[in-house]
């Protein structure tokens, strides 16, 4: 039995707006999920159905062998992770991470319990009596994250807890997260539009659009068999090149080619002459002495590693390298024929 | 060089107590895209907002080719500023948005120019389609994307941006800054954009000017930044993941760490105690003496991070390509000499 279960999940406002259209999931005890789409995609209703903040409008949630589809909040073991704001500055440490028990009557006896667990879980034990300026930003995270979790509800559901912190802090913290993760195996549902936030918590990801599921998948998975179009595009930053050509037969060979060009690139699949999307990964593009001949028009400089868009008979293909190349520069490109990803153009969905 | 476009000289700026930014000074060249990068309360909106004359400084001078725009109006200045919200007339179409700027006493634009200069702006942002729509009916993308044209549109001499991607969801914030580089190209007008995010100043820059606490750190382009960051607090606000610093000591040319361990040799001219920056992209996960423990596996898709206990010390290494790792195995971590950078951190300066 999955620990929790979504069924056919609906959620329609009275104006007629269907914000979630029929989802299904299902989420093992120790699991941490992470719901992954754009502003509108239905991630955060969904989130807050599981947490009885909506009611669905169809279809059943079933957490810990109950049917909670229509129990109020207070009646699941839910905990609700809002963002990781600032510390309360007049408060110490200790002070600070009580504050969500103290909000919800707990007793003393067992505030100071908790405090005590997750103090030695995060490893602030010595930092208890301190007041947040006395504390690196590193510590702060860590305290943030402690008033977080100090409640132990059986499924923590997060919404986007690291938007509104500076990049240095949200990076730090990601890390910290997801090494506490595989440490305690907290049960959890995340929410995000950051889909490298999401590649680097998950241990699966849900990437939702338009109120529906695209694909459920390890970020793996997720990365290198994109189910359409939309993954293809969404996961992956910049996400994956993506053609519009046909395949066609040459010889006993079969290739990938557009109508306005003689390039024809040789695809492996099983796979009968058709139109296509043809879709490859940046890092699979590399710059070659032969290939397909192109135009630098843009050079993005990231520091490790940089994206170069180039201009080509067959597209704009962007590639993954370490070495520069000047805006206007002639290059060729090779690709790597065994990482070629087609889907169908009416469809959308992965063919090969 | 040709003499700058704009030119900064000892700019202090304070709040009753607080210095919001004390002895800026720096200059932009015409044609040029120069990034204000900082944490929030670094001081990078008041520097935005002195440039573009909301803010008067306490000291200092700002000069627009040669000529001191200090205590000129706003309005006087010739300067769009684009924030982080989108402020647009709600109850007005993208049109009417658009042309808003157009129509202000004194520009004396005719009904002609105005038209023209609504559709090739809004060609270039690819709004053509949405012209007619109220600016309540747009997504947020298409919100920004608007009042960036409102910008365009004035033709000014100028380009201010606040983080005006911040708001947005990250896949829209990568097309957009895409769009935004071509855009500042084909427009060949200076630009400054402030933003925290590490990697629109990487790749937006021509130069990037790293801001903290009200002060310039460094100035420099992108690569100079990235590598030769001129300290810690400089090399942390660039790449992903975060530089690797560690603390250490000296002893017979070899580096030790806080709990003694030998990690590094080190160069004879090195200061006593120093702190080493290694970028994570610098270390190989084999061929080094000192085993580190995999403690997380953070698996972006293109490239891996392995954050691992080396010596008592939490490094992270970047990986690019297909091996298999574990938690709990271990990697022998070597770091190319060459490319470390050392900070001394005594008052001794190797």
């Amino acid at each position: 039995m999955p620990f929790l279960e979504l069924q056919n999940l609906q959620k329609t406002y009275p104006d007629g707006t269907r914000a979630v259209r029929g989802i299904d999931l299902q989420v093992d005890k120790g699991e941490f999920i992470v719901l992954l789409g754009p502003s509108g995609c239905g991630k955060t209703t969904t989130l807050r159905m599981i947490a009885g903040l909506e009611d669905p409008t169809g279809g059943q949630i079933t957490l810990d062998n109950q049917n909670v589809t229509h129990l109020p909040p207070s009646q699941r073991d839910v905990g609700f992770v809002f963002q990781f704001y600032a510390l309360y500055p007049h408060m110490n440490v200790q002070k600070n991470i009580a504050f969500p028990l103290e909000n919800i009557g707990t007793s003393p006896a067992d505030i100071e319990s908790a405090i005590n667990r997750v103090a030695h879980a995060l490893g602030i034990e010595a930092l208890l009596n301190q007041y947040p300026r006395q504390l690196s930003g590193g510590d702060q995270q860590r305290v943030s994250l402690a008033r977080a979790m100090v409640r132990t509800p059986d499924i923590y559901l997060m919404d986007e807890p690291l938007g509104t912190l500076d990049a240095e802090h949200r990076l730090e913290l990601r890390a910290f997260i997801r090494r506490q993760q595989l440490s305690l195996s907290i049960t959890a549902i995340y929410v995000t539009h950051d889909q490298e936030e999401a590649m680097s918590l998950a241990d699966r990801i849900v990437v939702m659009d338009n109120g529906k599921i695209r694909q459920i998948g390890s970020p793996s998975e997720i990365y290198t068999h994109p189910a359409d179009l939309f993954v293809a595009n969404f996961v992956g930053s910049p996400g994956m090149n993506l053609l519009s050509g046909q395949i066609v037969q040459r010889g006993n060979s079969l290739t990938f080619t557009r109508p306005d060009t003689d390039i024809h690139i040789p695809i492996h699949a099983n796979i009968a002459p058709a139109q296509v999307v043809f879709g490859m990964r940046p890092e699979f593009i590399r710059p070659a002495n032969r290939g397909i001949p192109g135009k630098v028009i843009l050079s993005e400089y990231l520091g490790s590693h940089g994206y170069v868009h180039v201009d080509t008979p067959i597209g704009e293909l962007v590639m993954r390298t370490t070495d520069r190349f000047a805006t206007g520069e002639k290059i060729h490109l090779h690709l790597n024929e065994t990482h070629i990803r087609l889907f169908d153009p009416d469809t959308e969905t992965a063919l090969a | 060089m040709n003499a700058p476009f704009l030119k900064i000289d000892n700019l202090s700026k304070n709040y009753g107590e607080t210095q919001a930014l004390s002895e800026i000074s720096l200059s932009l060249h015409a044609e040029e895209l120069l990034v204000i990068l900082g944490p929030t309360g670094a001081g990078k909106t008041t520097l935005l907002r002195i440039i573009a004359g909301l803010e008067t400084p306490d000291t200092g001078r700002i000069t627009v080719k040669g000529a001191d725009i200090t205590h000129q109006l706003p309005a006087e200045r010739d300067i769009a500023l684009v924030f982080q919200n989108f402020s647009l007339y709600p109850n007005k179409t993208v049109r009417q948005n658009l042309a808003f700027p157009l129509q202000a006493p004194g520009r004396n634009l005719s009904k002609t120019d105005i038209a023209n200069r609504i559709s090739h702006t809004a060609d270039l942002l690819r709004i053509t389609p949405l012209l007619d729509r109220p600016a309540t009916h747009l997504s947020g993308g298409e919100m920004q994307r608007v009042a960036i044209g409102r910008a365009i549109v004035r033709q000014p001499q100028l380009f201010l941006l606040d983080e005006p991607l911040t708001n947005l969801d990250a896949k829209l914030r990568e097309v957009l800054r895409v769009e935004l580089i071509r855009l500042q190209r084909d427009l060949c007008t200076p630009m400054i954009y402030v933003t925290h995010d590490r990697v629109e100043a990487l790749s937006m820059g021509d130069r990037i000017a790293v801001l903290s606490e009200g002060k310039i750190l460094q100035i420099g382009t992108p690569e100079e930044i990235y590598q030769q960051p001129n300290s810690p607090t400089v090399a942390r606000q660039l790449g992903y993941p975060p530089i690797n610093t560690i603390d250490v000591h000296k002893q017979q040319n070899q580096w030790f760490t806080a709990s003694n361990q030998p990690i590094m040799t080190a160069d004879h001219n090195a200061p006593s105690n120093a702190t080493l920056g290694i970028r994570a992209e610098d270390i190989s996960p084999q061929g080094g003496e000192i085993p580190a423990t995999i403690e997380v596996i953070e698996d972006l898709g293109a490239s891996t991070i392995l954050l691992a206990d080396w010596a008592g010390q939490s490094i992270q290494v970047l990986i690019s390509g297909e091996q298999q790792w574990r938690v709990g195995g271990e990697i022998y971590p070597s770091i190319d000499p060459d490319r470390v950078l050392v900070w001394g951190t005594t008052d001794e300066q190797g």
